[in-house]
């Protein structure tokens, strides 16, 4: 039974506020293809916070989580400025980012452990993730940067949404689109800094794209996949940290992050149009129907050899062109009425069959006069 | 085309523009000036500067050296009267949204920050699709319309933006016979209402029946004037190198 104290609500909340704003911001990431960035985010942050607490010797939430932007801003920040004044790549400039920061970040966490205070446990929870250390001071923090993201996209929803789209089209218009990027990019960064201390360094970046992704895959509008994103990750955060509840010694992170995976695992395999079962199923009836249309066409050349609706054409002759089995296609093309069998293994096209071919052909040359 | 006795200012009046990328001209010394109600066509090779030209014209790249006035004045306090059909291959058409919404940012210019688009945004969107005979697809998910189809959404939404001046970057590309002919129609129609347009084209066969004007560009101005004055086989010879020999025989 789960028992809704003082820590469950907390971590809950937490979590919800953690789901919320990395479901939304993971969607710009995502439609820009820029979904390794939530990575370096959250590993550039790193260094932020054991510095902060350095400077403080203390855990001070509000501190500590500015000085994770601080840095996660940097790192997003530096990127750019080398990509565009040299000829390093994206790609390569992400990767030594990430790593240059968080080696940073690791050798200052190893010294304040060696350090005398008794403070400093907790700080490796940034790692990992651990939701059950969460105060009513973290949840407020975290809800005071989630109150100002959200008013953010709300406010600038259609400029983000041209930058995102068209960047040199919104330009032409007048949008001061590099402005609004760098407001963007520092939400993604407020957004990933908020969830460290639930979901860890490691695994934020799941938590920004795998939302976005299962969203993607149910909709094809903007507005309604930045909705489904939100709620994709909030269930998993809520769900994730119910989960490490009532399992003794499973962290909320790794928890939070299975969910998510399953969620985007079910939209992959199941979501209407995109979904892969339906692109086979929709391949399989497109296989179908071509077929159909092939063997109208085949007994329309049959039927030029003789004179017209005069002769039954042996099914044989049409199973020696076709690799596969067709029984199944004639089946449903008498069905249809588009063919009628004789007793005897043959078969020839009706009227109605007639008509269709012939529409076919129209149709094609519609096409081909276009 | 061009009345003499009005004295208001050339649409567009490029003087010296250079732009160079690490260390390398991209485009140099190029002039360029068009008068109002012109249909003209750049082209020229791979490479020798066309879209830079649109994109420079537009203030979207950084230019080395030169001046650009649009109506007169700065491109930054004209914008309002300027509309633009980047080339198509420059946006993800995966993107989640539908070829209504896309024509629709045509206007986000006009409403200003904060603002949403809304009903008359919503009908003035229509009847671009409706003039580019895409209306039936105005809710059909970007990425399942075809090359040609997704040519006219970017076409739509250079015409909501209700400009004097339009810049369009190969809008012919990927599409068929067909459309070609009616796009061009279109905008033979924005230059009858007095509209100036300027596109990159690359096929030197219809250029004569469909422009008005062309400027042959290769890094440098080659030649630019009525396209009869400009299509001399001393000029291609110019733009083109050698190549030109299969291109007009």
């Amino acid at each position: 039974m789960i028992d809704f104290d003082y820590t469950l609500t907390t971590v809950v909340l937490g979590g919800a506020l953690v789901g919320l704003l990395s479901g939304v911001f993971g969607v710009y990431a995502l439609l820009r293809k820029q979904s390794l960035l939530g990575d370096t985010i959250s590993h550039a942050a790193l260094p932020g916070i054991a510095l902060v607490f350095l400077l403080l010797r203390v855990k001070h939430p509000l501190a500590l989580t500015l000085g994770a932007m601080a840095a996660g801003w940097l790192g997003t920040m530096i990127m750019p400025a080398v990509v565009n004044r040299s000829r390093i790549k994206l790609d390569t400039i992400i990767a030594v980012v990430l790593a240059v920061f968080f080696g940073f970040g690791l050798a200052l966490l190893s010294v304040i452990q060696k350090l005398p205070t008794a403070n400093q446990a907790g700080l490796t929870k940034f790692l990992y993730g651990n939701a059950s250390t969460m105060l009513r001071q973290d949840v407020h923090v975290m809800a005071a940067f989630t109150l100002i993201s959200v008013c953010a996209v709300l406010l600038f929803w259609k400029e983000f949404k041209i930058a995102t789209f068209d960047a040199d089209y919104a330009r032409s218009l007048g949008l001061p689109v590099r402005w609004l990027d760098m407001l963007l990019f520092s939400l993604i960064v407020v957004a990933i800094t908020v969830g460290l201390q639930t979901v860890g360094v490691v695994l934020m970046s799941a938590m920004l794209v795998a939302p976005a992704a299962a969203a993607r895959q149910w909709t094809n509008r903007m507005e309604i996949m930045a909705l489904l994103s939100a709620l994709f990750g909030m269930g998993a955060s809520i769900s994730g940290a119910l989960l490490s509840s009532s399992i003794t010694h499973l962290p909320t992170g790794p928890a939070t992050v299975c969910i998510i995976t399953l969620f985007f695992l079910i939209s992959i395999l199941f979501a209407p149009n995109r979904g892969l079962l339906w692109r086979w199923i929709r391949r399989r009836s497109h296989h179908g129907e071509i077929t159909q249309a092939r063997l109208l066409e085949e007994l329309y050349w049959l039927e030029q050899n003789h004179e017209p609706g005069s002769h039954y054409h042996e099914i044989r002759s049409l199973q020696a062109v076709n690799r596969e089995r067709i029984d199944r296609y004639l089946d449903t093309l008498t069905q249809q009425g588009w063919t009628e069998r004789s007793g005897a293994g043959g078969i020839r096209l009706t009227s109605a069959g007639l008509k269709q071919v012939k529409t076919a052909h129209a149709e094609m040359e519609g096409k081909e006069r276009l | 085309m061009t009345n003499p006795s009005s004295s208001s200012p050339l649409p567009l009046d490029v003087t010296d523009l250079t732009v160079a990328y690490h260390e390398k001209p991209v485009l140099w010394d190029v002039d360029c000036v068009v008068p109002e109600g012109t249909l003209l066509a750049i082209v020229g090779p791979n490479g020798a500067g066309k879209s830079t030209f649109i994109k420079a014209s537009l203030g979207l790249i950084p230019t080395a050296a030169g001046r650009i006035k649009i109506f007169g004045k700065p491109y930054a306090s004209q914008r309002k009267r300027v509309g633009y059909v980047p080339q198509r291959e420059s946006v993800d058409w995966d993107f989640p949204t539908h070829a209504l919404d896309v024509v629709t940012m045509g206007r986000y210019g006009h409403l200003g920050w904060f603002m949403r688009p809304g009903k008359t945004e919503r009908e003035m969107a229509m009847d671009a699709l409706e003039k580019v005979g895409m209306a039936e697809f105005a809710q059909r998910q970007i990425s399942q319309l075809s090359g040609g189809q997704q040519q006219r959404v970017f076409l739509a939404r250079a015409l909501v933006q209700d400009a004097d001046l339009y810049f369009m970057d190969e809008p012919f590309s990927g599409v068929d016979a067909a459309t070609e002919r009616s796009i061009i129609q279109l905008l033979q129609e924005l230059r009858f209402k007095g509209k100036t347009v300027i596109v990159v084209h690359h096929d030197l066969q219809t250029l004569k029946e469909y422009f008005d004007w062309c400027m042959l560009l290769n890094v440098r101005r080659i030649a630019l004037g009525p396209v009869d004055e400009v299509l001399t086989k001393e000029n291609l010879h110019r733009a083109y190198g050698g190549r030109a020999a299969f291109l007009r025989s």
